[in-house]
């Protein structure tokens, strides 16, 4: 019964044309089929994607929001929030860096952003802020050599049905939660990895590079295949903090690792954070999941956040094959009002699976920050492993830090430890900076950049060192 | 007919029986009863998709239909077998009914009082009445809503400020064999005033074939400065259900200290709640539970700083085999602007066998930040290295693994000041032990050896 009424919609939609005027690209606030329809028909998807997403619409009506987060936000209205927009037009974007807010301006010269990269970042209408496309079609061209393939995920689904069918929705159903069903329902932009068997991507991959990236979606979809020993590193975002007008993002990130493929997945999250008051800021509820299918096979996840007023994400491992690894670093720093409820699940399944997490949270100023982990271990994990370090700094009498650790432990042969620690920046080693005349910002930023030290080095290099100067800007304020 | 009108028909039953033997009760008390019926009513048993019951499941409780008893009897005999031998200040349940007969309180220091609860009600309900229900209210959980509700018995012990009762007071706990399962709610008041100090220990044990459903509440108000140090010692019988749950309150610089030992019960869930409301005050949590077959033990904790330089310490060290269950949920909260705390969590746990499971989640939620919290949670098995040093020393791998396991248990132990707890487990834990690494022999040649 819903299958045909689904198919008597798909055909409604499809006769009535939906044709649009390209001017008005944005369609009005609201979600129903026709918005989804909208959305696949401005895509050019073919029609069984368009019942996949419809699919995910109809379990999504069905799902109630997640209220277990440590997170204190008002109820979103998702009827108030336009589901598809087009790249705004030139005339309407700021016509010189003069009209963008100084403040963020500010930001960028102490990031040590490249003054080029500025306009584009802050969204100023330049034809060509800095020749993008030639970079692009030099990594296309060593890309497609070696076999890789590297889209948006719109079209992948036009080019590569066959690997998107068999692969998307696989890691992440499209019922796993709330924010994950909505995205499959409405996912307008994402990026779509295929390395081949036996390939190593010869370069880092980045949403930066990729052509149509030049406005992240609200609703992005990721999805990463890594063939029997391939291997690719991953860079998602950015360190400059952007502006967004969409203040819902919900995205999903799919991996699958096959027999001893690596895959790599790094994230610089620095979305705004809203105001003093915590007003206007991001809300990012992110469904981030790699499946480990093949024996000897390893995911990483590396996440530095220091953006969103909300950030609700738990990049998980499932722990398939034998003898397959899982690992987890995080930084994550809070300010101001920010609210983040963030960790990771590795759930082990195959025999001799190991997994390694360092979370290192920083929460400053009124900001709540939660670690939510969560280790399972099932009975036919013999020998399984893992080690949860979980270390929170404070700073300032008005902030918390949270642990909520889960640990399902089913197999006597199993290892499974956890330490976690919550104090804040020590007197005697401030003291011990300042003496030897290090003014006190500078030593609380050598401190806090010490304490995250195990994360940053699995950050690739560049990224490293952006993180850290992200980090005392983030910081700024907090101390003194 | 519900699980819960099951309860609240038994609840009807009684009321209206004791209504009949002793005319109408108090009203003040009448009025908890009905609050506690409410409330239990409206919230009925928890599922597993309550976050503080996600991995207990109740059902075995909620589904069992329980007499309630009036009856105290017991062989002298089989209370002296079951019994721990310590000099002590002793009060004996049966099934939640006083045993004048097994109760001997000796005498007490001056300042001192200790009573069952149905005499402390009789005699002066009115004092009883100011502390009962004071920390646990019916707000909790069901079961306390649900002990509120039903409570008769248990004891009542008041220090005056400064008295200090050297002998520990021993609340003995039987359950008994029964044709029909009963059930029952006993309910402990401690009043410990200024500077005072006792130690209490709370005895859980019954005839093997008992079955038996006890939902206890515990209620312990620590004045300044007063040091209490508490044993719970749950032996019960394999098929009995216990519930219970313990909630404190410290005055300043007054120290609480828990031994939360854990053998027997067949569904076994502890609440320990403690709250730090003064300066100095200082909580000491001490858990061992050992599970085999299909037990399952759930132990909560939850140590609430609300006022600055507070420190809590917490070790809880499981032993899990066969197909038992373990749950081991331990939570620190610091309110905002308790500065100078410390508080330092640690839950390590043993499995012996595949198909046993363990789920710990020790928690953290922290509003200072002048604080020093860690906790710390591992699970895993023997060390082979350990077991190969003691091999190397001439020891069979057996009997290496058993030495090791009780070394593990051990290191709970060894803080027990009160050595009659500490042999009775000790010689329970090596007996338990699976048969391929039993050590009970070699324990109670020891224990002889250390007699002579």
């Amino acid at each position: 019964m819903a299958s045909q009424e689904m198919e008597q919609l798909v055909r409604r939609e499809y006769k009535e044309g939906f044709v649009t005027d390209i001017e008005s690209d944005t369609i009005p606030p609201g979600l129903d089929e026709g918005t989804i329809a909208f959305i696949s028909q401005r895509k050019g998807e073919p029609e069984w994607m368009l019942e996949w997403r419809l699919k995910a619409y109809h379990q999504w009506l069905k799902m109630t929001p997640p209220s277990w987060a440590h997170l204190d936000y008002p109820a979103i209205d998702y009827q108030a929030i336009s589901y598809f927009s087009a790249p705004k037009r030139p005339e309407d974007r700021p016509q010189s860096l003069d009209e963008v807010d100084p403040k963020l301006l500010e930001t960028y010269e102490k990031l040590g952003i490249p003054l080029h990269e500025r306009a584009a970042l802050a969204g100023v209408a330049v034809d060509a802020v800095f020749d993008s496309v030639s970079v692009t079609t030099t990594f296309k061209e060593k890309l497609g050599e070696a076999g890789v393939i590297f889209c948006s995920i719109s079209e992948a689904i036009r080019d590569y049905p066959e690997l998107i069918k068999q692969y998307l929705g696989t890691v992440v159903p499209v019922a796993d939660n709330y924010f994950a069903a909505l995205n499959s329902a409405v996912f307008t932009d994402g990026s779509f990895v295929f390395v081949p068997e036996g390939v190593t991507c010869p370069m880092e991959l980045s949403t930066y590079f990729r052509i149509n990236a030049a406005n992240t979606g609200q609703f992005e979809r990721t999805l990463i295949i890594c063939e029997n020993r391939a291997q690719v590193s991953y860079l998602e975002g950015c360190t400059a903090p952007q502006r967004d007008e969409n203040q819902l993002h919900a995205a999903v990130v799919e991996l699958v690792a096959l027999e001893d493929a690596y895959i790599k997945y790094s994230t610089v999250q620095n979305w705004y954070p809203g105001d003093e008051d915590g007003k206007g800021g991001i809300y990012n509820f992110v469904t981030k999941r790699g499946d480990c299918r093949g024996d000897r096979s390893r995911i990483s996840w590396t996440q530095v956040e220091t953006g969103s007023a909300i950030t609700w994400k738990y990049p998980s491992c499932v722990l398939r094959g034998k003898d397959s690894i899982g690992e987890f670093y995080s930084v994550a720093v809070t300010n101001g009002r920010q609210q983040a409820d963030t960790g990771t699940k590795m759930i082990h399944i195959g025999e001799g699976t190991r997994s390694y997490i360092v979370s290192k949270g920083i929460s400053a100023g009124r900001s709540n920050q939660s670690y939510r982990g969560l280790v399972k271990i099932g009975p036919r994990a013999k020998g399984a492993r893992n080690f949860t370090q979980c270390d929170s700094l404070l700073i300032g009498d008005q902030c918390g830090a949270h642990t909520f650790p889960y640990q399902e432990i089913g197999n006597s042969t199993a290892t499974v430890e956890h330490e976690a620690t919550t104090s804040k920046i020590g007197e005697d080693q401030l003291f011990y900076c300042q003496s030897r005349g290090i003014s006190e910002e500078d030593a609380v930023s050598m401190i806090v950049n010490g304490f995250c030290k195990d994360v940053f080095q699995e950050l690739p290099m560049e990224f490293a060192v952006e993180a850290e100067a992200l980090l005392n800007v983030t910081l700024e304020g907090a101390v003194g | 007919m519900s699980d819960v009108q099951t309860f609240l028909d038994r609840l009807a039953e009684r009321t209206e029986a004791r209504r009949q033997a002793h005319g109408p009760e108090p009203t003040w008390i009448a009025a908890r009863r009905q609050a506690g019926a409410a409330r239990f009513e409206a919230l009925g048993f928890p599922d597993r998709r309550v976050e503080a019951w996600k991995y207990t499941d109740v059902r075995a409780i909620a589904r069992g239909d329980f007499a309630l008893t009036d009856s105290a009897d017991f062989s002298q005999a089989c209370a002296a077998a079951l019994t721990l031998p310590i000099d002590a200040h002793r009060l004996t349940f049966v099934d939640g009914v006083f045993a004048a007969a097994l109760s001997d309180l000796g005498e007490l220091p001056a300042g001192v009082a200790v009573m069952p609860l149905s005499q402390a009600l009789a005699d002066n309900h009115e004092a009883v009445g100011g502390t009962l229900g004071r920390l646990t209210g019916v707000e909790f959980s069901p079961f306390s809503a649900l002990n509120t509700a039903f409570m008769e018995e248990g004891a009542v012990v008041r220090l005056a400020p400064g008295s200090v009762v050297e002998k520990p007071i021993f609340l003995q706990f039987l359950s008994r064999a029964n044709a029909q399962p009963v059930m029952s709610h006993p309910r402990v008041l401690i009043e410990a005033g200024a500077r005072s100090q006792a130690t209490l220990i709370e005895h859980h044990i019954g005839e093997t074939e008992a079955a038996n459903f006890t939902n206890l509440v515990d209620e312990v108000l620590l004045d300044r400065g007063a040091i209490f140090t508490h044993y719970k010692l749950q032996e019960a019988p394999l098929k009995d259900l216990h519930v219970a749950s313990i909630h404190v309150e410290q005055g300043r610089d007054s120290r609480y200290t828990s031994f939360n030992l854990n053998l027997g019960g067949s569904l076994v869930r502890n609440d320990l709640v403690v709250d730090l409301n003064g300066k100095g005050a200082e909580a000491n949590f001490n858990g061992l539970f050992y599970a085999q077959g299909r037990q399952h033990v759930d132990n909560h904790t939850l140590a609430n700083h609300n006022a600055p330089l507070t420190f809590s310490n917490e070790n809880y060290k499981g032993i899990l085999d066969d197909r038992a269950r373990g749950v081991f949920n331990g939570k620190v909260i610091v309110k905002r602007d308790s500065q100078k705390i410390e508080a330092h969590q640690s839950n390590a746990n043993l499995l012996l066998s595949d198909r046993a499971e363990i789920d710990t989640k020790p928690e953290l939620e922290i509003y200072a930040d002048d604080v020093k919290c860690s906790h710390g949670a591992t699970t895993g098995q023997l060390d082979e290295e350990a077991v190969f040093a003691l091999r190397t020393r001439g020891i069979d791998e057996q009997t290496a693994r058993g030495l090791l396991t009780l070394a593990f248990a051990g290191e709970v132990m060894e803080r027990v000041e009160l050595e009659a707890v500490a042999e009775r487990v000790e010689l329970v834990v090596a007996g338990k032990l699976p048969e391929r690494f039993n050590l009970s022999g070699l324990v109670e040649a020891a224990m002889s050896l250390h007699d002579d």
